[in-house]
């Protein structure tokens, strides 16, 4: 062998290796809570109430509480976000102060996420008054997951080849309806992905719904969205340690459901992506 | 000849610091065929664009003196008007990643014609008049971006005939393609003369020769010289158009 392709082999073994450093704790962590949560997972743990002093029972409440937050979520921060990006993309002029709004989202997705929590409290919770709620903890949740949206779709906006909107504008178009009929669509998975990571990112978090709308307990489905809900990050936290002789196969069980939603979400997603794969190339 | 469509006065155009066309007066005229000649860089191209305003859509855009379309300034013409008035084929065929179907339709959709019936029968229309029907007419439903390179601009030609424009321009439509596809989008433009104001440009004095009734040579922005295609190939008045169709430079 030549030393180009003993240094070829080389480099491809450094990369592989690395490849291999990241997904193995991932496959650990899954495995190890598959492991220790299967025996405790069953169709009463999905669907029955917590019972005991949580200490037996099922989270169905954290489980519908959890899909409140995100469903909320999303018709807050989609729509927002998309229009948002849209505007940055396409029809701000790019100026000083454009850069500034567009630096300035790209670093609020640095920001820590109990920062958000405490001012979705202050604003949405005190100020508001609208309350320890669903509605608090939605509107919180959805100003953290903002900048990852806007930052995705102008991402995926900014992806479209210039000749498509150059094709629609000489056929008579307007912008918008450039936008609308000769961007958006191609644009479309991408934004789906960046909203579906952040949708992931806001079903797990406990710290900004730990102020504005989590139940310690509370056994029993929202009735409006002025109710506090469980949820399955902030139930796992409060079970993981604020229980005494809490069986520890259930915290396990608790978070293999949070998981396999996070996963359904991303299947959604992945399936909507192979569907419009299939529609348009270029 | 008859009436003038098309006339540009003083026209000067700069790109940030660059003047790109310098003090252009060209009068064209309905139904006819002219080129454009001249050397890369001569302004061809910016002159084109300039006729339906797409060159607005560069941010150091700069334009003065004044354009006029069938006697009206185009300033005072939306822009969405203008361009379905004023149609172009850019110089690589740009097909939408849609069907051919949904290619040709998109203009006469956007200009609110929703009837299937209707568009069809623009659809299929536009594509004869490009020449193009006898070989998709039994796969409008599939890719357009799956055609060959020729057939894909004789689709841009199409989609362009099907918001029914007066005026078309070419940038250079057959800089990328083969002689065949070449003989096949000329043929189209001398079918098309009868109804349409066509302006040409190309970087192929050959191609002006053959396809053009008149034709203006640009040099380094300036318009040097504008006469009949016989003329300007034959016995132009200024020596630089002579030293280019003779091929000495350019």
């Amino acid at each position: 062998m030549n030393l180009a392709r003993i240094r070829e082999r080389i480099a491809f073994t450094i990369l592989g290796l690395s490849t291999l450093f990241v997904i193995l704790p991932i496959f650990a962590i899954v495995f190890y809570i598959v492991k220790n949560a299967i025996g405790a997972i069953s169709w009463n743990f999905i669907l029955d109430i917590p019972r005991h002093g949580m200490r037996e029972g099922g989270i169905y409440p954290a489980i519908v509480g959890t899909i409140c937050l995100v469903l909320g979520t999303i018709l807050f921060s989609l729509p927002l976000g998309i229009m948002s990006a849209i505007y940055l993309v396409e029809y701000a002029n790019d100026n000083f102060f454009t850069k500034l709004v567009k630096v300035s989202i790209v670093n609020l997705s640095g920001i820590p996420s109990i920062v958000y929590g405490l001012f979705g409290m202050a604003l949405f919770v005190i100020f508001l008054k609208l309350g320890t709620s669903i509605l608090s903890g939605c509107l919180t949740l959805s100003i953290m997951s903002l900048p990852l949206i806007i930052t995705a779709t102008k991402e995926a906006l900014e992806a479209v080849p210039f000749s498509f909107r150059e094709i629609s504008l000489s056929l008579g178009a307007t912008k918008w309806q450039t936008i609308r009929y000769c961007v958006l669509p191609y644009a479309l998975p991408g934004i789906l992905t960046g909203t579906v990571l952040s949708l992931s990112r806001a079903a797990g978090e406990t710290a900004p719904i730990l102020f504005t709308v989590a139940a310690f307990y509370l056994p029993r489905l929202p009735r409006s969205i002025f109710d506090q809900v469980m949820a399955l990050p902030y139930h796992l936290y409060v079970i993981s340690t604020q229980i005494p002789n809490m069986p520890l196969r259930l915290s396990f069980a608790t978070a293999f459901v949070l998981i396999v939603l996070v996963f359904l979400m991303n299947l959604v997603n992945v399936i909507l992506r192979i569907q419009f794969r299939k529609k348009k190339q270029w | 000849m008859s009436e003038v469509i098309i006339k540009t006065v003083n026209l000067n155009v700069h790109f940030g610091k660059q003047h790109i066309l310098k003090n252009i007066n060209l009068e064209i005229y309905k139904n006819e065929i002219l080129g454009i000649i001249g050397p890369a860089n001569s302004g061809k191209t910016t002159f084109l664009r300039a006729l339906n305003r797409l060159n607005y859509l560069f941010k150091d855009y700069y334009q003065e003196g004044e354009i006029f379309f069938a006697q009206k300034n185009i300033k005072d013409i939306n822009d969405n008007l203008l361009r379905k008035k004023i149609g172009i084929i850019f110089a690589l065929p740009q097909v939408l990643p849609i069907t051919i179907y949904e290619n040709v339709a998109y203009g006469p959709k956007i200009h609110g014609i929703k009837d299937k019936d209707t568009l069809d029968s623009i659809v299929e229309k536009a594509l004869r008049k490009a020449y193009l029907w006898e070989e998709v007419k039994d796969r409008l439903h599939t890719l357009a971006t799956k055609l060959s390179g020729g057939q894909q601009q004789r689709l841009c030609i199409a989609r362009t005939l099907a918001v029914e424009p007066e005026v078309i321009l070419y940038d250079e439509p057959c800089s990328g393609l083969d002689p065949i596809s070449t003989q096949k989008i000329e043929e189209a433009m001398r079918e098309l003369k009868n109804n349409y104001t066509q302006i040409l440009v190309t970087n192929n004095t050959k191609q002006a020769a053959r396809a053009t009734e008149r034709c203006a040579f640009m040099l380094m922005g300036e318009l040097v010289e504008i006469d009949r295609t016989a003329i300007i190939f034959t016995s132009p008045k200024d020596k630089r158009t002579d030293e280019y169709v003779r091929g000495v430079f350019g």
